[in-house]
């Protein structure tokens, strides 16, 4: 998910560990991490993914005064997309990471989108398959390259059984 | 502490569970901190009235998150070079999670020590929901 500026913030950390279900003082303790080998706060494996909250115009998230596809007074916000109408739904096939160089807190991160492949296949639970593979790579304020994502995507036909 | 090489043999093993009993609450914490918000996994109304699904489930980069969770406990922090994942199945609030990591090499590169582990996290019933691969840096 490209974006100009990510800011590696202490609190963010904090929240993402406690989200999922981790209390290594490395990612909320900056004193127990000093004596730790990395010597500083670092974030989980994850964590770059959550550059979504930095992402202009990420669609998962919503925009105030635009609605919303989620629920409210209705089920919905929005139409459904007529030519989306058979139940099918966006998933998220795989996630890769290659881990290049440590993240800290201070860090801005800029994320660069590069395109992937595409292919489909016949799926068992989810009829026809479409994948969409994306590479981003994150490069620190000083222009290294810190992490390569390699995200595969996957649009199914109608809702998984 | 992280992994040595003269401690380490092919085949070894690490298994965590990652989570008990999965709330609906730790995926909105999860909404929150990563920022999808998608409804799919928060919201039951949508979820079930629009998209057709029994009720919400979990982001797949959550159990990937938990899954990497075991992964550092047993590597050590700082120590991955490489982790992917393919998502195998949905994961429900009420999943209980456990995470495995299987060494399958062990080798140097550039004067570096590696180790190759395979990944697999299964529910409770102990059908596969994550499956994947991770290297990290070990000591001599």
């Amino acid at each position: 998910m490209a974006t100009d500026h990510f800011p590696i913030e202490a609190g963010h950390i904090m929240l993402f560990a406690r989200s999922i279900g981790d209390d290594n003082p490395i990612y909320h303790d900056a004193d127990a991490a000093a004596g730790t080998e990395p010597g500083h706060v670092i974030p989980p494996p994850t964590f770059v993914q959550a550059s979504a909250q930095f992402t202009d115009g990420y669609s998962l998230r919503p925009v105030v005064g635009e609605p919303w596809f989620g629920s409210g007074k209705e089920p919905t916000g929005v139409k459904r997309e007529s030519s989306g109408g058979s139940g099918g739904t966006g998933f998220h096939a795989e996630q890769h990471y290659e881990y290049h160089a440590p993240i800290q807190p201070g860090d801005v991160l800029k994320a660069v989108d590069k395109p992937g492949n595409s292919w489909s296949r016949e799926g068992r639970r989810g009829g026809t398959l479409q994948f969409n593979e994306s590479i981003t790579e994150y490069y620190n304020q000083d222009g290294v390259l810190v992490v390569t994502a390699r995200s595969v995507g996957v649009q199914t036909s109608r809702v998984v059984e | 502490m992280p992994l040595s090489k003269a401690n380490l043999s092919v085949g070894d093993q690490h298994s965590e569970q990652v989570v008990d009993n999965l709330t609906r609450t730790q995926i909105i914490q999860y909404a929150g901190a990563s920022g999808d918000y998608n409804p799919l996994h928060t919201d039951e109304i949508f979820t079930t009235q629009v998209a057709g699904y029994p009720t919400v489930f979990a982001h797949g980069m959550l159990s990937m998150g938990l899954t990497g969770k075991m992964l550092t406990n047993y590597v050590g922090d700082g120590r991955l070079t490489n982790y992917g994942v393919r998502f195998v199945s949905q994961v429900w609030p009420g999943d209980s999670l456990t995470a495995t990591a299987t060494v399958e090499g062990i080798r140097e590169e550039d004067g570096v020590n590696l180790v190759d582990l395979s990944v697999s996290t299964v529910n409770q019933d102990g059908a596969e929901v994550v499956k994947g691969t991770a290297t990290a840096r070990i000591d001599d």
